[in-house]
């Protein structure tokens, strides 16, 4: 489980360094705004190297290439994509149209250097109002697209909106397109909070989005890590109750019914697909490994 | 490569964990190392230098590295970086 997508600046050694001690699930290093122009060569240069020698474990690695106006995304492309990286991050995605360029890229590069065709996958940033509005189409465009994810800042710059702490603005932006990403079955990330000082800000920033349904958050900062997986954290209450209506419908099933009562309250599909996701979290939070989870049920 | 006219470039920075690659014009190869681990890593950080140097066909011009306690990753990619602008592959800023 992706709750945690942490960017990294590419052109800083040090941080990418620290990426393979830090804990959270995806890395993203940046190869876009962390970037000077001048030095986008550079960063590109050394992501491909990290990449190819640091050993970051069970992380999921991903690198933000360049918008496609810019004159650097196929370097960008081979770079990362012949170095390991199993996901790019592209950036002001507005639809379909945008992703469709990417994906053909990425099937040429994937040829040429003999990688198993659709490895490399997408995730993608939707930071304005056309991307909001196209992002269903978008997340459907090409089978690569794992995640959509919400660029918060970019886009109330487009919406001409002040960006606040508390997000009222956007609202409606987060809503939409968590509906686009589980229509298209993919997972949706929400945006990052962007006060690096402020851990409570971002607890309570990571449960709104949790809440909503979002399966995980950008963060800017490392000290970001520890609350948002905090808010990611189900409570032993939840993850007991969740084990019990796992046992439960694992006996209906046996025994032949759909549905069965548990302390009083009636246990379905839907609310063993609650559970499911209680557990996933658990397990992904380190609260339950496959021994405890074996010995509690 | 090394048959097209290099230029002065440099590529990384002075800050800790990386290092400082500054290559200049001349007639012959010479690959000078300045690192606070020289004495423990100094043969490891050449062998590598010259690894780079090769599978760029650089057989000329003066190549200096001012390590700030660098990976060996660092090292590569700097010096990649190096060659290249100094071959004038850069792509400079967008328009």
């Amino acid at each position: 489980m992706k709750r945690s997508y942490l960017f990294l600046p590419g052109n800083q050694p040090t941080m990418l360094q620290n990426g393979a001690v830090l804990p959270a699930d995806v890395l993203i290093f940046d190869l876009e705004d962390s970037v000077a122009p001048a030095e986008k060569d550079a960063a590109r240069e050394l992501v491909a190297s990290a990449l190819r020698s640091i050993d970051y474990g069970r992380r999921g690695l991903a690198v933000r290439i360049n918008d496609l106006e810019k004159l650097y995304v196929k370097k960008d492309l081979e770079a990362v994509v012949t170095a390991g990286a199993r996901s790019v991050m592209v950036p002001k995605v507005n639809g379909a149209r945008t992703l469709h360029h990417v994906a053909v890229m990425l099937d040429l590069i994937e040829e040429e250097c003999g990688i198993e065709k659709g490895r490399t996958k997408v995730i993608a940033l939707i930071e304005t109002a056309l991307g909001i509005e196209k992002a269903f189409e978008a997340a459907m465009s090409t089978p690569r697209v794992e995640a959509l994810a919400l660029g918060g800042e970019d886009l109330c710059a487009d919406l001409g909106c002040p960006r606040t702490k508390e997000g009222t603005e956007i609202f409606y932006s987060r809503s939409r397109l968590l509906l686009a990403a589980r229509a298209a079955g993919v997972d949706a990330v929400d945006t990052p909070f962007t006060d690096a000082r402020d851990e409570e800000g971002c607890y309570d920033d990571t449960v709104y989005a949790r809440d909503l349904g979002f399966d995980g958050k950008l963060s800017i900062s490392p000290h970001h890590l520890r609350p948002i997986h905090r808010a990611f954290t189900p409570t032993e209450e939840a993850v007991a109750f969740a084990l019990e209506v796992v046992d439960a419908m694992e006996r209906a099933k046996r025994e032949g019914r759909g549905a069965v009562s548990l302390r009083g309250k009636m246990i379905d599909l839907p609310v063993l697909r609650q559970a499911e996701r209680t557990l996933e979290l658990a397990r992904a939070s380190g609260m339950l490994t496959a021994e405890t989870e074996g010995a509690s049920l | 490569m090394n048959s097209k006219q290099m230029k002065r470039a440099r590529a990384g920075t002075l800050e800790s964990g990386d290092v400082l690659v500054t290559i200049e014009p001349a007639d012959a190869l010479e690959i000078k190392l300045y690192s606070p681990v020289i004495n423990q890593f100094g043969d490891a950080i050449m062998r590598s230098v010259r690894e780079v140097v090769e599978s760029f066909g650089v057989t000329s011009g003066t190549i200096s590295l001012e390590d700030q306690g660098a990976l060996d990753c660092t090292i590569r990619a700097r010096l990649a970086t190096a060659i290249r602008r100094s071959f004038e592959e850069e792509e400079g800023v967008d328009a």
